[in-house]
């Protein structure tokens, strides 16, 4: 019963979505974060999607990797802070604000959208009940 | 009379079955719609359902192959280039480029996917007045 395979790959992007939706979460809430455990500033984190082929010519997706963003940490004149340098300069996230609130948006719809299709394979197979009724 | 009955429902069931494929494959599409380089596929609907009908009239479900000497029907490899009854998947044509290769345009996905559960579900009312009236014809009432 091939319908029962949207589950399967709309259930696969739904996670992928979500984790998606937590980097962004992740670097938005260490947009200031100038020290970690390994004494370096934070890094922006982003996930890599991979197209999966699954049995029955459908495919779905998975996160391949959690990569950190390899651009330059921005560096802020700021004295008084204890982690600056001596030159007075302190490394802060490479975390864009911006492109993170873009890909909250876009990861939100995108779960909202395969949460629809998933509906509409439940309404469908629902409706398949009811052959010879 | 199982032979009638099962031709009588057959033209349906075959649809039914090639629209439940499509749906997952639109599924996939708007699943993909983020992935990098993933290149949108559909079937062309009425060919694939000419070459259906044509296979399913023909030979009806396929062989098992028992023995070493025994030859495979042919059915739909595994390489994603056609379903598992042997309907060849195709590429979407482009409409807007986009930079990571994504060939995923949600609104055709959304439309299409709209479209095809609204048929599907056409399907199955007619499935239903047909078993209906069969039954009527047994019952004669």
């Amino acid at each position: 019963m091939s319908l029962f395979n949207v589950f399967n790959v709309a259930g696969s992007a739904m996670s992928a979505q979500s984790m998606r939706l937590n980097t962004t979460a992740s670097n938005l809430a260490n947009a200031d974060s100038a020290t970690s455990a390994s004494g370096e500033a934070y890094r922006a984190k982003q996930v890599v999607f991979e197209a999966v082929p699954i049995e029955g010519g459908s495919t779905a997706v998975k996160v391949r990797e959690v990569v950190e963003d390899p651009s330059p940490l921005k560096q802020v004149y700021d004295p008084k802070n204890p982690l600056a340098d001596d030159k007075g300069y302190v490394s802060m996230p490479n975390v864009n604000v911006v492109d993170e609130m873009v890909n909250m948006l876009s990861a939100s719809r995108s779960y909202q959208t395969n949460v629809e299709t998933m509906n509409a394979a439940k309404t469908m197979l629902l409706k398949t009940l009811t052959i010879g009724q | 009379m199982i032979g009638k009955l099962d031709n009588y429902l057959s033209f349906n069931e075959t649809a039914l079955s090639l629209r439940s494929q499509r749906q997952e494959l639109l599924a996939s599409n708007i699943a993909n719609a983020d992935t990098p380089n993933y290149k949108a596929r559909d079937i062309d609907f009425s060919s694939a359902l000419q070459g259906a009908l044509v296979r399913s009239g023909a030979s009806g479900s396929p062989l098992a192959t028992t023995e070493a000497g025994h030859i495979a029907t042919p059915a739909g490899a595994a390489d994603g280039k056609t379903l598992p009854d042997g309907t060849p998947v195709l590429y979407r044509t482009v409409k807007q480029g986009a930079v990571d290769g994504n060939t995923v345009d949600m609104d055709t996905e959304r439309t299409q996917f709209a479209d095809n559960g609204l048929r599907y579900e056409a399907g199955i009312t007619m499935i239903n007045q047909q078993i209906k009236n069969m039954l009527a014809a047994l019952q004669g009432a």
